[in-house]
């Protein structure tokens, strides 16, 4: 697990997470054509786009799944489209991911979901496997009856709670979510950005969150990244209020933008 | 990135003992680190004081904390309090997550009672099985309202739709059904030759080529690969129609999801059915042919000279009165489960699988069930 020999390019320490010119294309369709992001060492950085713009698609290449056209990304300062397998295994389990509907195992318990990642890639001993599985779902804010239950058993918020405690079972660096608080109630989506938050806070995290919720951005995020026309467009949430180009100034300006940004300030 | 991994060393100090934790306490030092600390035992005259000094630690994650928690929990167990001094402020945020984590109450795996769960297992079966066979009862008299529905008035038939399927289910389904039919004769001729050789009756293969696969094989073949490649797609189908909700819309929208969906795969299917079974028994007889010539060296000619002796009218026709039959129970299976997909994606394939399965078995039955009626009817 140790990242030590690893072959690592000089790069500012505190960015943990560079994309540089990434071209995507899917058939004869791109999605990104020269993007650029720099995710800082223990920030919130929310990356919001129109329906189809590849927001999903980003987070994607970040972490390995889809190999871009071109362009380079490189995670806690190791390019990924040159690792051999091995060692791009290594550094995903140092990105934990939580996809839109927690992902969860449908065959495991939630205890045997969050213990996943620890058994097969730590030599722990089994009962402090255990341990640290019923502190991390104690952490997530799950009910410790839930840890024996079946994905199938757990409600939409529970699910993504349960999927929160697997992505930070190795304890990873930075944490990628895609879509914290689709499908949730607006309660059940304002804990949710308060229990991102504070475990950000406490583990120390770099969170990078594709959103589309006005509310997650104005609460938690430190940044915002807008993919606009196949490229990133970088800044504060008060520095994109002051753009011209039309989509932010609707997305933010707009009735729902308002009354988020409102209730903040 | 050159850590010094974790450690613990405690000083004596009068009537305190300070233990002090210092370099990496985090996942890649566990292991090691939960081995050496159940080894650490206080003396025999434990010293009054025992502070747990964290000023030194480089890094720390949860399952550090989880450790050093673990550590002071169990010290304070064996009646040795601990005092945590010194916590770097970097720290605090997560020591104080996770020890409040540490406090929630442990899980409890509910008791096992096996005679208990077992009864209680029989009891949910039979329920399960009783509300089955109610609901099959209801969706059969669904379908048959729906049919007789769309015969009273035929502009309700979605014509489209029957010859969408028609041509999935039926012409599209030729080429496999043909080169698997062609083989079965192969291979039918050939295991006969071989035995009605030693009889010197090698004629007889085209009995036995005739009669097997005009009553019983050719429409089983296509049964069975009717049943695989339509039947599990009519579940899929209706299944992920189900899964996205589309079954509930048509029902807002005042539509019958029976009469739009079911009904016109079942006509679809009892249409094209006997078609394929004919098309099967050719392409077989054709197979068995062509092995009669190479190894017996029996022509076209003979084939079907002696075709004539042993078969009759009724022999050709025993497949196409099974086919319908049989297109009826794999269509009317594979909607129905389709119908019963709930919810999630897992359970279409499942729903899939199990239509399959019941709908062959079905078609064995009542393959039996069609030879026991034949012999009576002396068909």
């Amino acid at each position: 697990m140790r990242m030590d020999n690893l072959p690592s390019f000089i790069v500012a320490p505190d960015i943990v997470l560079q994309v540089r010119g990434l071209v995507t294309r899917f058939g004869g369709h791109t999605v990104h054509e020269g993007a650029d992001l720099d995710v800082l060492r223990g920030e919130v950085l929310g990356v919001v786009g129109a329906s189809g713009s590849g927001k999903s698609v980003l987070l994607k290449a970040v972490v390995g799944l889809i190999r871009p056209i071109a362009g380079h990304i490189r995670v806690l300062g190791h390019e990924l489209g040159i690792l051999s397998d091995t060692r791009r295994i290594a550094l995903q389990s140092r990105c934990g991911v939580l996809f839109q509907d927690g992902a969860l195992f449908s065959s495991l318990t939630v205890a045997q979901n969050v213990a996943v990642p620890l058994v097969e890639h730590t030599e722990l001993s089994r009962p402090l496997i255990d341990e640290i599985v019923r502190v991390k779902i104690a952490m997530v804010g799950l009910p410790a009856d839930a840890a024996l239950k079946y994905p199938a058993e757990l409600s939409g918020g529970m699910r993504k709670r349960a999927g929160l405690a697997r992505a930070l079972a190795l304890d990873p660096e930075i944490l990628l979510l895609d879509e914290p608080t689709a499908g949730l109630d607006p309660i059940g989506a304002a804990a949710f950005d308060e229990l991102i938050g504070s475990l950000q806070q406490g583990l120390g995290l770099t969170v990078f969150m594709v959103t589309h919720d006005l509310d997650s951005l104005a609460a938690i995020c430190d940044r915002i990244a807008v993919l606009l026309d196949r490229k990133l467009l970088v800044g504060t949430l008060d520095s994109l209020r002051q753009e011209t180009n039309p989509w932010i100034r609707d997305y933010f300006g707009g009735p729902r933008g308002r009354a988020a940004f409102h209730s903040r300030s | 990135m050159t850590a010094e991994p974790g450690w613990l060393k405690s000083v004596c100090d009068g009537g305190t003992l300070l233990l002090a934790a210092g370099g990496c306490w985090n996942l890649s030092a566990a292991s090691t680190l939960s081995t050496a600390l159940a080894a650490v035992t206080l003396g025999p005259t434990p010293p009054g004081r025992i502070k747990l000094d964290l000023g030194r630690l480089e890094a720390l994650d949860t399952v550090g904390a989880l450790l050093l928690r673990q550590f002071r929990d169990r010290l304070t167990r064996q009646g040795h309090p601990v005092a945590v001094v010194n916590v770097r402020s970097e720290h605090i945020a997560l020591l104080d997550a996770v020890w409040r984590a540490v406090d929630a109450p442990p899980v409890q795996a509910p008791e096992r009672r096996p005679l208990r769960e077992w009864v209680e297992q029989v009891g949910r079966g039979s329920i399960k099985a009783l509300h089955g066979s109610y609901a099959l009862i209801s969706y059969f008299g669904l379908v048959i309202a729906a049919l007789v529905r769309v015969l009273i008035h035929p502009r309700r038939l979605r014509t489209t739709a029957l010859v969408y399927h028609m041509d999935h289910t039926g012409l599209r389904c030729l080429p496999i059904l043909g080169l698997l039919s062609f083989l079965i004769g192969v291979v039918l001729a050939y295991q006969g030759a071989e035995q009605l050789r030693r009889l010197a009756a090698e004629i007889y293969v085209v009995n036995l080529l005739g009669l097997s696969i005009l009553r019983e094989i050719g429409i089983l073949i296509t049964a069975i690969i009717v049943a695989g490649r339509s039947g599990s797609a009519f579940t899929a189908q209706i299944g992920t129609m189900k899964v996205n909700q589309e079954i509930d819309a048509m029902r807002t929208l005042g539509l019958d999801p029976i009469e739009m969906l079911v009904v016109p795969r079942i006509l679809a299917l009892m249409l094209v059915m006997p078609l394929l079974a004919f098309f099967a028994n050719m392409v077989a007889l054709l197979g068995g042919a062509t092995m009669s010539y190479i190894l017996l060296d029996i022509n076209f000619y003979q084939f079907v000279n002696q075709m004539r002796i042993p078969i009759d009218f009724w022999d050709a026709m025993v497949a196409m009165i099974k086919a319908p039959v049989f297109a009826l129970v794999i269509a009317m299976v594979g909607c129905y489960e389709g119908l019963l997909v709930s919810g999630s994606a897992e359970s279409v394939g499942l729903r899939t699988t199990k239509s399959v399965v019941e709908s062959i078995f079905l078609v064995i039955v009542l393959n039996a069930f069609f030879s026991i009626l034949f012999q009576l009817l002396h068909i």
